[in-house]
Formats: C-alpha cells, sequence, structure tokens
C-alpha cells in the first residue's frame, strides 16, 4: 500500500542536530580522541616548525611545509596524521548512532513525536558532522596560531587559500567515514559489531589497500612492466583501483593543495611536461582544478554510502 | 466514522512475508475512553498500534486518528497521541527534564510552553523532587513515570500504553492506573495494552481482545462475559447441603455452575438470577450467602483461549 506522505521531512531536523552536537562535544569519548588527535597533530606541527626555523628562507610556503614535513620522532607529518586519525574520531562518533537509540530503546519513544526517520537520521549525520568539523577548526586555528608565534610571519593569502580547501577536504573525508560507521550503525544491531566492522574497513584501507591494488590490477591488467617499459594501462587501472579508497583520494587532494609544485596526480607521459618549469608552484585555482575530481568524489562517496544507509533504516522495524 | 471516535480503524491490515501479523482489523475509540487491547504475545496488538501511531505502514486498510491518516499525515497524528512503548528508554546522561525538553522540542513545543509544562508533569507523575537527576539513577518505576510525564506534556488527544505497569510494585501500578484515570479526566482517550487483566479490568471502559492477529472480541467485560461465558451475570453462592450444584443447575436462566472450593459455587446466569437461586435453594438446603460477583476478565480470557485451542485441536 502506497501513499503519498504530507509533512516536510526535515520536520525536528535542527532539534536532532543541536542535541546530537551537544551531546558529541560533551561526551568523554569525544574528548579523549580530541586530545589524542590535537595533541599528536600539535607536536607534529612543533617538531616541523623547529625544522622550519633552521632553513627558513628556502620556501615560501613555510606554513603549507608545516603541514606536509615529517620530522624525528614522529613516523608521520601532520597530514598523514590526520589521515590515519579523522576515521578513527568519525567512526567513534557514529558507529552507535542508530544501534544505539535502539539497544537504549529510545528510539521508539523519539519516532513517535512528529518527525520523520528523514530528519532523524541527517540530524545524526550532520551532528556528527559539525562535531567533527568544530574540533577540526580549532586544530586548524592552533596550528595556524602555533605558526605564527613560533615562526613569527604571518601565512601568505595563496597559503589561506589552500589551508581552508584543505580544510575543506579533511572535513569531506571525515564526512566519508562518518556515513560509512553510520551504515554500519544501521546495519548491525550491536554496536560492538559495528565498530569493528568500521574499523576494519578502516585497516582495510589504511594498511591493506597498497598491498591490494598491485595485486587486483595485475589480474585485470596484466604484469606492471612491458617489452617498452611500464605499461599504461596497468597504471591506469592501478590508479582507478587505488582512488577507491577515500584515503587516496584525501592523501592525493591533500599532496596538490599543500605542496604546490605538484602538477599532476597520476601517470604523466613526457610529452606533458614540455615547456613545463619542474619544481615551480602551480597557481592555486590551478591546483583546486587538479584535486577537483578527488573532492568531488569524497563527497559522492559520502551521499552513496548515507543514502544506502538511509534506504536500509526507512525499510527497518521500529519495534526493538 | 463516529462523531466522537478519536480513533477509527477499519480493515487494517500487516502482513511480513507470508506471515499475517494483524488481520483486518476494526477498531473504534471515543474521547475520553479507556480501552484494553488484551492477547498473547504476537496476537497483534503492537503491531496495531504502530499502524495507528504511524510507526509502520499498513499493507491494507484505514485508519483515522485523531482526525488524520496515520499514512499520509503521520507528523499530524504524532502531534495529537502520546506513545508510552512497552520498553522505555531514556537518554541517560541527560536530566529527566532534558529528556523532555528534547522530546518536547521535537512534539512543536516552543521553549516556553515547556518550561511552563514540565514542572507540572513531573509533579503530577511525582517526579518533580528529581527533575533535574539524571535518568540513569531512576529505577524501572520512575522511567515508566517520566514516560507518563512526558505523554501529559504534549497534552495528546490520544495516549497510547504499551504495557505500562510491567516492572512497577503494586503500589506504583495503582497508582499509575490512577494516572491513567487522570488522563480520561482531561478528555483523553486511552488505549491501554497489557496483560495484566485485573488491572485492565479496573481501568478499562471497553476491551478488545486480540487473537492470531485478529479482533476476536470486543465490548464491555460485562459483554465478553455473555458471549464468552455464556451469561452476562456472575453470582457467587454460599450453601451447605446435598446437590447443591444439581439445584442451582434447574433454575431457568443458569448457565453454568462451577465449585469454588468449600461451600461456594460460582453462577454464571443470563439475567440477575440472585431473587430466583434465594427461592429455589431456601427450602432445600442452609443457604448462608449470595452475592453479585462481577464476572471477571481472566476467567473471559481464560475460556475464550481454551476455546480457541480445542477449536484447533
Amino acid at each position: 500500500m502506497k501513499s503519498s506522505r504530507h509533512g516536510s521531512p526535515w520536520t525536528g531536523l535542527g532539534t536532532v542536530v543541536a542535541k546530537e552536537t551537544a551531546d558529541h562535544l560533551s561526551s568523554a569519548r569525544m574528548r579523549i580522541l580530541e586530545a589524542l588527535v590535537f595533541l599528536t597533530a600539535l607536536y607534529s606541527a612543533y617538531l616541523a616548525i623547529q625544522a622550519i626555523r633552521q632553513t627558513i628562507g628556502e620556501s615560501p610556503f613555510l606554513f603549507l611545509r608545516l603541514l606536509t614535513m615529517t620530522e624525528d620522532p614522529l613516523p608521520f607529518s601532520f597530514i598523514g596524521l590526520l589521515g590515519f586519525l579523522i576515521p578513527l574520531v568519525a567512526i567513534a562518533l557514529a558507529f552507535d548512532s542508530v544501534n544505539g537509540e535502539f539497544n537504549r530503546r529510545t528510539l521508539s519513544r523519539v519516532l513517535a513525536q512528529p518527525i520523520y526517520r528523514d530528519a532523524l537520521l541527517l540530524g545524526k549525520f550532520l551532528g556528527a558532522l559539525l562535531s567533527l568539523t568544530i574540533a577540526l577548526v580549532a586544530l586548524w586555528l592552533l596550528v595556524i596560531g602555533l605558526g605564527l608565534l613560533l615562526l613569527g610571519l604571518p601565512p601568505s593569502t595563496e597559503e589561506m587559500v589552500r589551508m581552508l580547501g584543505f580544510l575543506v577536504a579533511t572535513i569531506a573525508y571525515g564526512g566519508v567515514w562518518l556515513a560509512l560507521a553510520m551504515l554500519f550503525s544501521v546495519l548491525f544491531r550491536a554496536p560492538a559489531t559495528a565498530a569493528l566492522a568500521a574499523l576494519g574497513t578502516w585497516l582495510l584501507f589504511s594498511l591493506f589497500w597498497s598491498i591490494i591494488t598491485p595485486i587486483v590490477t595485475t589480474l585485470i591488467a596484466g604484469p606492471p612492466e612491458g617489452i617498452l617499459g611500464p605499461r599504461l594501462i596497468y597504471l591506469d587501472v592501478q590508479q582507478i583501483i587505488d582512488r577507491l579508497s577515500p584515503n587516496t583520494l584525501y592523501a592525493e587532494t591533500a599532496l596538490a593543495l599543500l605542496q604546490p609544485a605538484t602538477r599532476a596526480l597520476g601517470p604523466v607521459l613526457l610529452s606533458q611536461l614540455e615547456g613545463a618549469v619542474l619544481g615551480a608552484p602551480l597557481p592555486v585555482t590551478q591546483s583546486f582544478v587538479l584535486i577537483w575530481p578527488q573532492l568531488t568524489g569524497l563527497i559522492a562517496a559520502t551521499i552513496l554510502i548515507y543514502a544506502i544507509a538511509y534506504v536500509l533504516f526507512q525499510r527497518q522495524e521500529i519495534r526493538a | 466514522m463516529a462523531g466522537d471516535a478519536v480513533i477509527e480503524a477499519r480493515g487494517l491490515t500487516k502482513r511480513y512475508g507470508a506471515n499475517l501479523a494483524v488481520d483486518h482489523v476494526d477498531l473504534e475509540v471515543a474521547a475520553g475512553e479507556i480501552v484494553g487491547i488484551l492477547g498473547p504475545n504476537g496476537s497483534g496488538k503492537t503491531t496495531t498500534i504502530l499502524m495507528l501511531l504511524g510507526l509502520t505502514e499498513p499493507t491494507s486498510g484505514q485508519a483515522i486518528v485523531a482526525g488524520f491518516d496515520p499514512l499520509r499525515d503521520p507528523l499530524e497524528v504524532k502531534r495529537r497521541v502520546g506513545y508510552l512503548p512497552d520498553q522505555i528508554g531514556f537518554y541517560e546522561n541527560m536530566s529527566a527534564r532534558d529528556n523532555l525538553a528534547y522530546t518536547g522540542r521535537l512534539a512543536g513545543l516552543t521553549r516556553r510552553e515547556i518550561d511552563e509544562r514540565f514542572e507540572a508533569a513531573l509533579d503530577r507523575v511525582g517526579l518533580g523532587h528529581v527533575a533535574h537527576a539524571r535518568v540513569t539513577t531512576y529505577s524501572q518505576g520512575m522511567r515508566q513515570r517520566l514516560g507518563l510525564a512526558e505523554i501529559l506534556m504534549k497534552r495528546p488527544s490520544v495516549a497510547v500504553l504499551d504495557e505500562p505497569t510491567t516492572a512497577l510494585d503494586p503500589h506504583s501500578t495503582q497508582e499509575f492506573l490512577d494516572m491513567i484515570r487522570g488522563l480520561k479526566a482531561d478528555g483523553t482517550a486511552v488505549l491501554l495494552s497489557s496483560h495484566h487483566l485485573d488491572q485492565v479490568q479496573s481501568v478499562c471502559d471497553r476491551v478488545a481482545l486480540f487473537n492470531r492477529g485478529r479482533l476476536a472480541l470486543s465490548g464491555t467485560v460485562t459483554e465478553l462475559a455473555a458471549r464468552v461465558l455464556g451469561g452476562g451475570y456472575v453470582i457467587d453462592v454460599e450453601a451447605r447441603g446435598d446437590k447443591v450444584p444439581e439445584l442451582l443447575a434447574e433454575i431457568p436462566g443458569v448457565v453454568r455452575v462451577q465449585p469454588l472450593g468449600g461451600d461456594r459455587y460460582r453462577v454464571d446466569g443470563q439475567r440477575d438470577l440472585r431473587a430466583a437461586i434465594a427461592r429455589h435453594l431456601a427450602e432445600r438446603v442452609e443457604l448462608t450467602g449470595i452475592y453479585y460477583a462481577t464476572p471477571s476478565l481472566n476467567e473471559v480470557y481464560a475460556r475464550y483461549f481454551q476455546e480457541a485451542r480445542d477449536e484447533i485441536e
């Protein structure tokens, strides 16, 4: 029996977003993760600043180097750390978002209020995304403040634009993991199972994707080397499979935005390099053109995963 | 739809694959009426409630709740209906006040309305003194009361209470039943689902008995007793002597005689037979007592399902 519903699907959305954001920002879980991310990221930035101070005249993009330099004893740069830890924070924010309502037996009580499931699910997603955004903006401002204090120089306009683009990309990257964790929280009634599934996916993309990619590529496109050297078809297929991982899309976005000398994010033929001044920075607009597919890919992945979670949630019976 | 009916369901059906959970249920509840929904687990009570609330979609049939179709206008229905689920949950890290404020905001109440209503609602259910305590410190009984406070705050036309007294001690149960009577006094129609038949009988105006997804019986307890027990009047007789059951069975209008132990017998009659029993027994045996007994919903229920089982076998 089908019938059109009356009333806005977004009724109550603001209330859910406000409640979810307040819950996340005041939860012990979020504070612990924030502390972990802030301390490691700030330490990484601090180490980079110490190194930069020795060679302050070598680069016009000091603030960008601050984010991309890797200094001992940490094995990661600031962006490497974020790429590794943001999924963890996102998973922690969303792995029990829906099944938690079932288990607390609050779902039927909440949905008995004049609100559609659409608003509840979107409100939960936006609440978590807003919490993540607040934490990331705070971290971003802290790093800039640290740079200002220790380097004694303000960032240039171009650096600010690039760092803002990087911030947006980081939020989009977090959005993918939030949507994924939310999908698992709809799929699995036990929060522990949902968390394990999300962490498993995170490990797959963080650690094993680089191992899996060449194997799958060889199966599809044959050996990497031909008689005349590397085979282009192999490189293309490898890149396509590699980019199925949100981590790759995020890493490429960060690379193109924060290392202005990056001119391409895939195989480059010698003919394409004709006339190019190697090592010269790309204009910021060109860098954005370069990362546009990656950024839209991250946003599209978020929407796609969220849509799957939405359909599954709509089909679930409310009674626990 | 009847003039003052706030719930009217016609042919309401819900099918899960091959399983027919609710089968063509017709139900009507008037404003200010308390109707008990009874039946074994899996008989379709909660699914019917969820369909009336717009929380699950009927496979066929139609319902009008508080003037709106739950399928087309679930938001309007939910604005006018208060629901207390069988196993109610609250956000443990939030206070009672904050829990109510959240659902109040979802219900479309303004901040001012919430401030005005929450205190009165919590006072009415006896939780005013712990309004700012976290719900994690609440007992199960307090949570049930908090659920009722949420309904009171909403001031609905219809309250749907699914097993509200489970996990309550006898004293709290009585208090809770008084609160349900209070809802009726406010003009709220109450749909009460429960397995506690004595409680249902004490508080409900009418009863709807579900069996295998169908609404098998509906009416007042007396009406149900007349249909199931074969007599609408139940009379308890105390008499000493030989063949008292046989003598009672001779009286025209007696449907059934049931020994209760000792010198006590229960008579199901088609009408008030107290005078006829007194006349018939007075000269034959020693009659020591004769009382009009309200037919018990427990008996109606037990007999109905015994007969239903017998029919299947």
